[in-house]
């Protein structure tokens, strides 16, 4: 058995990789349960399938996966351009922090436009984070993963000191959480009972938007040749900085808007612990997507899942739920080691004869 | 200002800028061989919690320094394996690097969350540690800060002086010349990244036994990233590292500094005092004319020798 | 112990393929001790291969390596380098950050060279035993490319050396340093060293070379004792019988200014940029002009600050007349302006992407609608017609960049440029790597468009196409430009020093003939 590279990568592989590393993943998850003498059939069921086998289950998976998908959609764009913005989870903070002090501004008026407001606010303040670093990366060269990290951890420190300070509610036993939010300026859910909103729409808009604008449109061809070589984008006479402005604006009001659709949708008030990692996850949905709209939907779903399945292997196993990030993790690995298959292929070859390795000068017989 | 409060603050400083230190440091050495890791964050918190388990479960300091050093390294392999063997993107497998160990070490330490044990003590050096203002600061810390000071004097003799610190070099500048050469890359290349993760391990390892001792889930707290910020601030430079770690500690000491002349401030705002520094030493290194060019040449840019 | 060996090198059978391309197919040659042999061959006709071969960077897939009689298998460059092989890299070997020192203590064993301070020493007793003075503390990004040229050998010659590999070493050099370099090499030969010397240059192999072997597509199709052979039966066994080569281009018929740099001058930008100096160019329709110079003396600089990537700090620069220094590439483009740059696979193409989308690289100034969307089915058709027009060989438009041969994407890349009927093409190194059919292919195409009343700017580091091509030459160095002057005028001697930077820039009174 050898391995050689292709001459072409394989476009198979491709999209054969994020299943392979799925199914390794469950293999490998199957033997954490076992070392933990947990039944592994049962502990995967109980992780994997249980929690989405009710319709609520169901409902709460795209609970889940809204704001999942929301920040996913931005960041599909800027990593097609090799952009990188880690921020999508500071974005998202910010996002829902300001959309919840306009909610609790907004909490005695009523009116058609208090929603929309509510919305708009959120969007723009994840805009504006994201626009720090688009200012840092194009005007003073500052590279964005560092600093969309660090906006990460100072959008949390700015959340906590809100509600330990100027938001917090006088009603609340001196909780660090804000009041409730108004019905008014919380978004509609979307049938019965169950808590889906119709933020799950306006994601599956965007998620349409992406897809025209990287299929159809200068402005994707753009970004796509950016990602690929900016060298090449420079000398075709690309604005390279527009275009960082753009896609990191776009992707910030993304993550903003999955902050509303958090803070004023299943949890209606800012808490302490907003940020549960969901601009982090977004990026493994992305790649485990391919960058590819209809792959990122796909990949929002099986992350997810992995929130509701360590929910319940909480409850039922009596694991830690931060087995959640150990899948989530496991999941990233195997794809991007599966993704070695796209440009190398395994030849399983006879043993063919080996060259002579420890002698390696030798007297050749007189011609 | 009397002597003690800066003596005081010397102290803390040195102290809080040990992991600083220890993880840039790694950092810089696998960066110099071309090797971007983001995942600096998720090998301190394996470290760090592996660490405590390790001190808790033995009752060894040592032994729980030796499984942060262990951990670090054992998982940065798997960074190396893909990165670098499977030549995948640097930066997607840190950032999964972070994400997985951030995980990992949370389900590896949930039984071990509010748990104490007696840290590393003090251990003053005789004489020394009574010279004003500096001694307390220099010579009156754990055995895991002089440790670091050790380290840096031999990376810095490694780096500058030896055959070793050249070929380290060599591979980060041009690692398709160093392969023509005869030198062996990716073993460099496994090798410095896995003396990074040691380092990250240390790092956590002294969050976990002496700086706090005690594990919460994520208590590195983003000095992962901010010891990857440190390495560019130090225009991948040891000696520049070193005085890069005591600047970021020392700001992020400050909201202490603060209290303690009697300011009231927020702690919450205070505490974002290590980013918002961490992102002003970045743009003012950025304005210095050739910081880019200072970065090793093919860093983050995966190399695999074809014949 | 190898003096007395009737082969320092034979080859038997050594075969090499990679996936998609047999770049070596049972090859035989031998090398005698003290012989001055040439391995001659067109662009991918597998010569660099063989010798990475020889010199233990790639391992053959099957034959056989005879080293001073004795049948060894090359385990690396380390153990070529211990058993008496040097070899000067086409693309130099060296680390750009590093000192001169540093870079040949890595070449060394550790115990070869004991201290750094001696082997300095040893550098420069070496470098003026043989003529190749440098300075060991320098750094080698400020080197010039001689001066890096002569480092590598430096580097070889520290070592008891019976074999010399050279790639293609004149093609970076001025036509001064070229005769320096053929005496160094036949004071090594004179002492036994033997040298394998990679061209395709036929006159250089034929004063220089006791023997020659020609490579085409991979096989040895002959060899000869050059002296003894003309040009036309070396270049038979180069090219084959059945390839036919125009060999005059006509001459153009000068129009108005199209393209004119007054003035122009650049501050480095980085510390391995060059500056320009105040550079006066002007491109006329229906000409082709020509600068000669050795890589790194400036081209990139100029080919960006044409294109409006680099942005000028003094002068003007005005295309048909209208002054557009401060415009970026995409008015440029707009206003006629077109670039084939060097950097075929990372600036003039996307590997990754398939020729449609390569072909909207540049072409995406007209193709796009007024609303920024873009209409594939008429791309891909465009892209089609671009194929065939300029014989492409690829089996369609969505066939990826990457996957054409350099020629073949060469033809490409020119043949987009060229379908925008710019007013000014600029086209730096435009068959650099690329196959003798489509280079000559390219040619043609370029008389063409000139005949059609294009201003076209050659930067090239190849004489023989400069003089076949342009209808005014001069040359690039450190940054300034020589005069330009017709090339009948412009003897291959003049040009020469030119390209050594002797000449005198026109306002002020220069030194004529520093020799």
């Amino acid at each position: 058995m050898r391995i050689e590279a292709r001459p072409t990568p394989s476009p198979t592989m491709r999209y054969l990789s994020p299943l392979l590393a799925l199914g390794l993943t469950l293999i490998t998850g199957a033997a954490i349960f076992s070392a933990l003498g947990k039944a592994p059939l049962a502990s995967l069921h109980a992780f994997f399938i249980e929690p989405v086998s009710t319709v609520y289950g169901l409902s709460e998976l795209f609970v889940k996966v809204t704001p999942l998908l929301l920040c996913a959609t931005g960041l599909t764009l800027c990593f097609r351009a090799k952009v990188w913005n880690i921020g999508a989870e500071g974005q998202f903070v910010f996002g829902a922090l300001i959309a919840g002090a306009v909610s609790l501004q907004l909490a005695d008026h009523q009116g058609f436009w208090v929603l929309p407001v509510v919305i708009a606010s959120g969007v723009l303040a994840g805009m504006a984070w994201a626009g720090i670093a688009a200012l840092l990366l194009t005007r003073f060269r500052a590279h964005e993963i560092l600093t969309t990290i660090m906006l990460n951890y100072i959008a949390i420190q700015l959340l906590l000191w809100s509600v330990h300070g100027p938001l917090k509610s006088p009603s609340g036993y001196n909780f660090p959480e804000s009041e409730l939010f108004s019905p008014q300026t919380l978004l509609p859910t979307l049938w019965g009972q169950y808590r889906v909103t119709i933020a799950i729409f306006i994601a599956l808009l965007m998620l349409a938007v992406v897809w025209t604008v990287l299929n159809r449109t200068l402005l994707g061809y753009q970004t796509r040749v950016m990602g690929e070589n900016r060298q090449a984008a420079r000398f075709a006479g690309f604005n390279g900085n527009r275009l960082i402005w753009v896609l990191l604006l776009f992707s910030g009001g993304m993550a903003g808007m999955a902050g509303v659709s958090e803070v004023n949708g299943p949890v209606g008030q800012l808490t302490t612990n907003l940020a549960l990692g969901y601009g982090y996850t977004a990026i493994i949905i992305v790649f485990m997507g391919r960058m590819h709209p209809l792959g990122v939907l796909l990949a929002s779903l099986l992350l997810g899942l992995t929130y509701l399945g360590g929910e319940n292997a909480q409850m039922t196993l009596g694991l830690p739920k931060s087995i959640t990030g150990v899948f989530q993790g496991l999941l990233l690995f195997f794809l991007l080691a599966c993704d070695f298959l796209i440009s190398h292929r395994i030849v399983l070859t006879p043993m063919r004869g080996h060259r002579p390795s420890n002698t390696s000068t030798r007297e050749v017989t007189s011609s | 200002m009397s002597m003690d409060i800066i003596e005081n603050i010397l102290f803390a400083t040195i102290r809080t800028g040990t992991p600083l230190l220890l993880v840039a440091l790694g950092a810089m050495i696998s960066e110099r061989s071309g090797v971007l890791n983001l995942g600096q964050e998720g090998m301190i918190l394996v470290g760090a919690v592996c660490a405590f388990i390790g001190a808790y479960t033995t009752d060894s300091l040592l032994i729980g320094v030796a499984s942060g050093l262990a951990s670090g390294a054992l998982f940065s392999l798997i960074f190396a394996v893909i990165a670098i063997s499977l030549v995948s993107s640097q930066i997607a497998t840190g950032l999964a690097l972070t994400i997985f160990g951030t995980g990992l070490s949370a389900f590896l330490g949930v039984d071990y969350v509010g748990l104490s044990i007696d840290g590393l003590d003090e251990q003053p050096i005789p004489l020394l540690h009574s010279i004003p203002l500096i001694g307390k600061a220099f010579f009156a810390q754990d055995l895991l800060v002089y440790g670091a000071f050790i380290l840096f004097a031999s990376i810095y003799y490694v780096m500058s002086r030896t055959r070793l610190g050249l070929i380290i070099r060599a591979v980060g500048e041009a690692p398709a010349v160093a392969h023509s050469m005869g030198y062996r890359v990716i073993l460099v290349r496994y090798a410095t990244v896995m003396f990074g993760g040691a380092m990250a391990g240390l790092g956590g390892a002294y969050l976990s036994l002496a700086y706090t001792p005690m594990w919460t889930e994520g208590m590195s707290a983003g000095r992962g990233w901010i010891a990857l910020a440190l390495v560019v601030f130090a225009s991948w430079r040891t000696e520049r590292v070193l005085i890069g770690a005591w600047l970021f500690a020392f700001a992020s000491i400050l909201h202490l500094v603060l209290q303690g002349f009697g300011y009231d401030i927020s702690p919450n705002l205070l505490a974002m005092l290590p980013y918002l520094a961490t992102i002003i030493a970045l743009v003012m290194m950025m304005q210095r004319a050739g910081t880019a060019q200072l970065a090793p040449r093919s860093l983050g840019q995966p190399y695999y020798p074809q014949n | 112990m190898g003096a007395t060996a009737s082969r320092r090198l034979e080859l038997v059978g050594i075969a090499k393929a990679y996936p998609g391309c047999i770049a070596n197919d049972r090859v035989e040659m031998t090398v005698k001790p003290g012989e001055i042999h040439a391995l001659v061959g067109e662009n991918g006709a597998g010569k660099s291969t063989l010798m990475k071969i020889i010199y233990g960077v790639v391992k053959p897939d099957a034959g056989q390596l005879i080293w001073n009689d004795r049948e060894t298998l090359i385990e690396g460059p380390a153990h070529a380098r211990r058993l008496g092989m040097g070899m000067v890299f086409q693309h130099f070997s060296l680390f750009q950050t590093l000192t001169v020192t540093e870079n040949i203590a890595l070449y060394l064993p550790r115990q070869e060279y004991g201290s750094l301070r001696r082997l300095r020493d040893r550098i420069l007793s070496v470098g003026e035993a043989y003529g190749l003075d440098i300075n060991p503390d320098r750094h080698v990004h400020t080197l010039s490319v001689g001066e890096q040229q002569r480092v590598e050998i430096v580097r070889c010659l520290l070592q008891e050396i019976q074999l010399l590999i050279l790639d293609e070493p004149t093609a970076v050099l001025t036509p001064g340093e070229v005769t320096h370099l053929v005496k160094v090499l036949k004071q090594l030969a004179s002492e036994g060293c033997s040298i394998l010397f990679i061209s395709h240059k036929l006159e250089e192999v034929r004063t220089l070379c006791d023997r020659a072997t020609i490579l085409r597509g991979g096989r040895v199709t002959g060899s000869c004792t050059p002296a003894e052979t003309t040009s036309e039966q070396i270049s038979r066994m180069m090219l084959g019988d059945d390839l036919h080569i125009e060999k005059s281009m006509g001459v153009g018929a000068p129009g108005d200014d199209s393209l004119s740099l007054e003035g122009v001058s650049v501050s480095p930008g980085g510390a391995f940029a060059i500056a320009l100096h105040s550079i006066d160019l002007t491109l006329r329709a229906g000409e082709i002009t020509g600068i000669a110079g050795v890589a790194g003396n400036g081209q990139d600089e100029l080919v960006d600050l044409i294109n409006g990537e680099l942005a000028p700090d003094a002068g003007k620069l005005l295309l048909d007349g209208r002054d557009m220094t401060a415009e970026g590439v995409l008015a440029r483009r707009r206003a006629g302006l077109a670039t084939v740059h060097a950097d075929r696979l990372g600036r003039g193409s996307i590997g990754a992407m398939s020729l449609t989308e390569n072909r909207l690289l540049t072409a995406y100034v007209t193709d796009s609608d007024a609303h920024g969307f873009l209409h594939w089915r008429p791309l891909t058709e465009r892209t089609r017609e671009l194929i065939q027009n300029y014989q492409v060989k690829a089996s369609g438009p969505d066939d990826t960049a990457a996957s054409l041969s350099g020629g073949n994407l060469q033809k490409f890349i020119i043949g987009r440029e060229i379908a925008q009927a710019p007013k000014v093409l600029v086209c730096f190194y435009p068959t650099w790597g690329v196959d003798v059919g489509s280079a000559n292919r390219i040619h043609v195409e370029l008389a063409r468009l000139r005949d059609e009343g294009t201003a076209i700017l050659i930067l090239t580091e190849d004489l023989d196409e400069l003089y076949l091509l342009c209808d005014r030459v001069g040359a690039i160095c450190g940054g300034q430009l020589s005069p330009l002057k017709p090339g009948h005028e412009v003897s291959m001697e003049t040009l020469g020093q030119w390209m050594a930077g002797t000449f005198s820039a026109p306002q002020t009174q220069g030194v004529q003939n520093a020799h």
